[in-house]
């Protein structure tokens, strides 16, 4: 038999299925990156399986020429969950979106996490309502005009990233729907990583959000806003490559090389570190528009750890039951209870 | 003459006997008076810290061991430990012990034990005119008094006068018992449900050694040695107290029930539906994933599956009822087993994916174990009021199999039927438990594993599309060419194929949203969700097609027909069987199968005048029955978180038929 992983050809993954997003959706963009980073991972197709909840972005998993769940609202990573624990062999990508990831389905986002399920969660922020045509969502920014926040949202954004550090996920990451080399391999990684990862993906709604996250896609501005994480080197960024982020204390400062540091004095990414205060402090990092010495907003992967997953510890626990049972259960023995009698 | 309860049909046949065995190694002194009781109900009654509960089950489980019939009624508050003494604290357990075959706890007791003054007012009405009632006189303090809302003390004001009270000092004698055992005064006090259990083992003359082999189990770790020579030697001063004292002057005998041939063991429901499922996942070949969150009265089942590791049993303790549910579902797509378990609150949360399953057409196994409602309820007690729920309780036309067991013992019948459904048929099934079939017990004939029903499932490995015609081409995509997968096909039942992720060549996409027929693309064609609502509905229907007909029992003249469903089969029974004796023209039908209907439901409807339908809830069954036989059924309906008393289902017989 042959051990020569599986190719897949982007024409493989393909549904007959007609896309039904906006046109200039950033979706488009997902999607083909993703067909592109499947065709490298070397997993067949019938062990792909794509899950959903509701929104635009949920109905990615009819795009995709592999298992496909689109399921309901927010409750994707619980179908996902189950079908881990089902077939430990698949490998499962959730979709979601800011709406349904954050909001209604915040509390199985929270535990698919904390549980280090071996799902991959990508979350499309795009940072508004679209399915249901344009209300502010969980991660709006203030001030976002919307038709049930008139005169601009005024409640506080969520950081999803926050929220997946908070939650113990072991690979966290953010990419951008434009940015497609970043993307590929951002998918790559996320694939390749045993455990719950969560990969948010700033997405554009050229609809009812358009331009939202400009400043980190505009060419003649993004590299100023945008800081490329990479583990083990310092954290560096802008058009001259001249900026970087340096910890005053526990404060985090924008500097200019040459001008008030050195290299030596920048932080230095570890995204393998155990202990996820590094990783936070990177998910805090906001663009401040119209602001000299605003902070770029990190892209990359801010955490990447191996620890031992869901579905490992419970074959384990399984494992041990039988062992203890000395064989597996068998039905005979199931019904003896402590005390039995007879009735001739 | 029946054997149930009820202080008008009780036998007591005065047989004195000299005793001269030996039970539990004491010699008797002398010669004692035994009565011999066809059945006897007893209530074990006190704080909800008194163990009580224990008290009952150990001493239902001797009495099982003596081979007589039980049947029990645990009734407990919903809070853990509520303030001690109150009225709103105390814990009962009742045990219906019996020569004759019986199906309920019975209506009025026999014997009561009370350890307080709190425990007697809430229990006293349920005490026959002349039955025994154990006091535990050191519950009656003026502070016990004053909880319990008495003005004047009721062991000394003659309001008793109609009991054979018998007054014993519980925690003072246990005191002095398990005084050198090493106990601080709080572990020693809390050794008198020994004591009292002892008591009444004396006087219903049951062997110690059952209970004394579970205490040494309970407490074998060599730290908590003191506490199991305490106990022992509480329940051990418990039954020589009442022998020394010859509290009574007889003690009474209830012989061995005639049960069918077998080995037997207790039962509870919630026990039963473990066993059920993981029995019926073995059968099946299946691996069960068991997806709930913790909720009363069904938190049993989950913690008695978490222990089925070695059987390959997956539990999942989800962050909240609807992510029970959906691992369940998530668990079925991928080919096991997937059963999520709750009560009444937890089914409103979980509305949502069941609907999914039914759009998906997915297995999927939803235990309800009915408490009182609606809201939190009363979380504790029993109900039969979910039935329309699991019916109707979700949006749009959206058909589900309901099936409700009705016995404890019967929970493990009904799982295999709950999974076979689900699995031949490609659909969610309600498996409708309730709070008094749940928590409590019954003699079980343990089944022989060989002749366990069988669950075969097949997973498709092949396209199935060859020869396929599709009856709407409006859809979108193709489909329907030769070679491709058609997850929407369906077999002569008009179940879907369940065809499994991971399996090459049939890579799919399933959801929510509206599917066309055969092929499973989403379509919004008007034609199309016409023939998908009424196949969905049409498929649940032919499920009637391998369930058992409704079986009637009674004469063949019968004018009424008394029909129930679930729970309420063990009181419903005895009171028509007492009926029938009497001579008069009842029979009884009962429902284990609620959706579909056996196919002979309209046929046996018909053949009566009169249709009583008793239901603990406002009339729920009564309804659908009117609804759908258009036949003049009438309800007698209790919603007091209390199963039906057998009297009360006796006196409702006699009335509609003198009607």
């Amino acid at each position: 038999m042959s051990t020569t992983l599986p190719t897949l050809t982007t024409k493989d993954l393909t549904t007959d299925q007609e896309v039904r997003w906006c046109p200039g959706c950033g979706d488009y963009s997902i999607l083909a990156q993703m067909k592109k980073a499947l065709t490298t991972v070397g997993v067949p197709r019938e062990k792909i399986v794509f899950i959903s909840g509701i929104g635009c972005s949920s109905r990615f998993p009819y795009y995709m020429n592999t298992y496909g769940f689109h399921t309901i609202h927010g409750r994707a990573p619980t179908f996902a969950t189950g079908l881990r624990l089902a077939n430990p062999d698949l490998q499962v990508w959730v979709v979601t979106g800011d709406g349904d990831g954050l909001s209604i389905g915040g509390n199985h986002l929270i535990h698919a996490l904390r549980r280090n399920m071996d799902i991959k969660v990508l979350l499309f922020n795009n940072e508004i309502y679209g399915l249901t045509k344009g209300q502010y969502s969980p991660s709006s920014r203030i001030g976002t005009m919307s038709k049930t926040s008139p005169g601009g949202s005024f409640e506080t954004p969520i950081s999803p990233l926050t929220i997946a550090l908070a939650s113990e996920a072991t690979f966290v990451a953010r990419t951008i729907d434009v940015d497609v080399q970043h993307l590929v391999s951002t998918l790559q990684k996320a694939a390749a990583h045993k455990g719950s990862a969560f990969v948010e993906i700033y997405q554009n709604c050229v609809i009812f959000n358009d331009e939202v996250y400009k400043y980190a896609t505009d060419k003649a501005i993004k590299a100023d806003n945008v800081l490329y994480l990479e583990h083990g080197k310092p954290m560096i960024f802008g058009k001259d490559k001249n900026k970087g982020i340096r910890l005053n204390g526990l404060k985090p400062e924008v500097v200019t090389l040459g001008h008030d540091c050195q290299i030596d004095d920048l932080l230095t990414h570890d995204a393998h570190a155990e202990d996820p205060t590094l990783a936070y402090l990177l998910s805090r990092f906001k663009y401040q528009p119209r602001q000299p010495n605003s902070f770029p907003e990190p892209v990359g992967v801010f955490r990447s750890v191996i620890k031992p997953t869901y579905e490992e510890l419970l074959h384990e626990r399984l494992q041990a039951a039988v062992d203890k049972n000395k064989g597996p259960g068998r039905i005979e023995d199931l019904f003896k209870a402590e005390d039995v009698w007879t009735v001739s | 003459m029946s054997s149930e309860n009820g202080s008008a049909t009780t036998t007591v046949s005065a047989s004195p006997t000299l005793d001269q065995e030996s039970t539990n190694g004491h010699v008797h002194q002398r010669a004692k008076k035994i009565e011999t009781l066809e059945s006897v109900t007893i209530r074990f009654a006190g704080d909800s810290g008194d163990g009580m509960q224990l008290a009952g089950t150990r001493f239902t489980d001797t009495s099982a061991l003596l081979g007589n019939d039980v049947a029990t009624l645990p009734d407990f508050p919903a809070e853990i430990r509520a303030p001690a003494g109150t009225l709103a604290g105390v814990s009962g357990f009742q045990v219906h012990f019996s020569s004759t075959d019986i199906h309920t706890p019975g209506d009025t007791l026999d014997t009561l034990v009370v350890m307080n003054a709190a425990a007697l007012k809430t229990n006293l009405k349920d005490l026959k005119p002349g039955g025994i009632l154990i006091v535990n006189t050191d519950g009656f303090e003026t502070s016990d008094l004053k909880k319990a809302a008495y003005k004047t003390n009721p062991l000394d004001d003659g309001s008793l006068a109609g009991y054979r009270v018998i007054r014993v000092a519980v925690a003072k004698l246990t005191v002095e018992a398990v005084r050198d055992c090493g106990l601080s005064p709080r572990e020693q006090d809390r050794c008198k449900n020994f004591f009292a259990l002892g008591l009444v083992y004396w006087l219903y003359e049951r062997p110690l050694e059952p209970t004394l082999k579970w205490i040494s189990e309970k407490f074998k770790k060599p730290e908590l040695r003191h506490i199991m020579e305490a106990n022992m030697r509480a329940l051990k001063a418990g039954y020589n107290y009442g022998e020394t004292v010859e509290l009574l002057p007889v003690q009474y005998h209830v012989a061995k029930a005639k049960l069918p041939p077998g080995t037997y063991r207790k039962i509870t429901g919630n026990d039963a539906a473990v066993l059920g499922f993981v029995a019926a996942s073995q059968v099946a070949k299946k691996t069960l994933v068991y997806a709930s969150y913790p909720i009363t009265p069904a938190s049993p089942i989950l913690e008695g599956l978490a222990a089925m590791r070695h059987f390959g049993v997956k539990t999942f303790q989800a962050e909240d009822e609807i992510a029970a549910c959906g691992v369940a579902i998530g668990a079925s797509y991928g080919g096991a087993l997937g059963v999520t378990g709750t009560s009444g609150p937890g089914v409103c949360l979980k509305s949502e994916a069941i609907n999914l399953a039914v759009m998906t057409e997915l297995p999927l196994v939803i235990i309800d174990v009915q408490r009182g409602g609606p809201s939190t309820g009363l979380p504790t007690k029993t109900e039969q009021s979910d039935l329309l729920q699991a019916l109707f309780g979700r949006n749009g036309d959206s058909p589900v199999a309901v099936v409700a067991p009705q016995s404890p013992a019967d929970c493990f019948d009904m799982a295999f039927e709950a999974v076979r459904i689900a699995t031949r048929f490609m659909c969610p099934v309600f498996y409708l438990s309730d709070g008094y079939l749940a928590n409590g017990s019954e003699p079980w004939r343990i089944p022989d594993p060989a002749n366990l029903p069988k669950i075969t499932i097949t997973h498709p490995t092949q396209p199935n599309s060859e020869g396929t015609h599709l009856t709407h081409e409006v859809g979108e995509g193709e489909g329907g060419g030769a070679g491709q997968f058609l997850p929407y096909k369906r077999d002569e039942f008009l179940a879907r194929p369940w065809a499994l992720p991971g399996t090459p060549g049939l890579e799919h996409r399933i959801g929510g949203l509206e599917k066309q027929d055969v092929t499973g693309n989403i379509s919004y064609d008007p034609a199309n969700h016409q023939l998908m609502t009424e196949t969905r509905a049409k498929k649940i229907e032919n499920i009637a097609q391998t369930i058992p007909d409704l079986e009637v029992h009674g004469p063949a003249d019968a004018e009424l027909l008394v029909v129930g469903w679930g729970g309420t089969y063990g009181s419903i029974t005895t009171a028509v069987q007492r009926a029938q004796r009497q001579g008069l023209k009842v029979a009884q039908a009962h429902f284990r199968y609620l959706n579909p209907m056996p196919k002979n439901t309209a046929a046996v409807l018909q053949r009566f005048k009169k249709i009583l339908v008793p239901e603990l809830n406002t009339g729920q069954l009564c309804w659908l029955l009117r609804a759908k036989y258009l036949v003049p059924a009438v309800g007698l309906n209790k919603i007091q978180g209390k199963p039906f008393l057998v009297s009360e289902l006796e006196a409702a017989i006699e009335k509609c038929l003198s009607e």
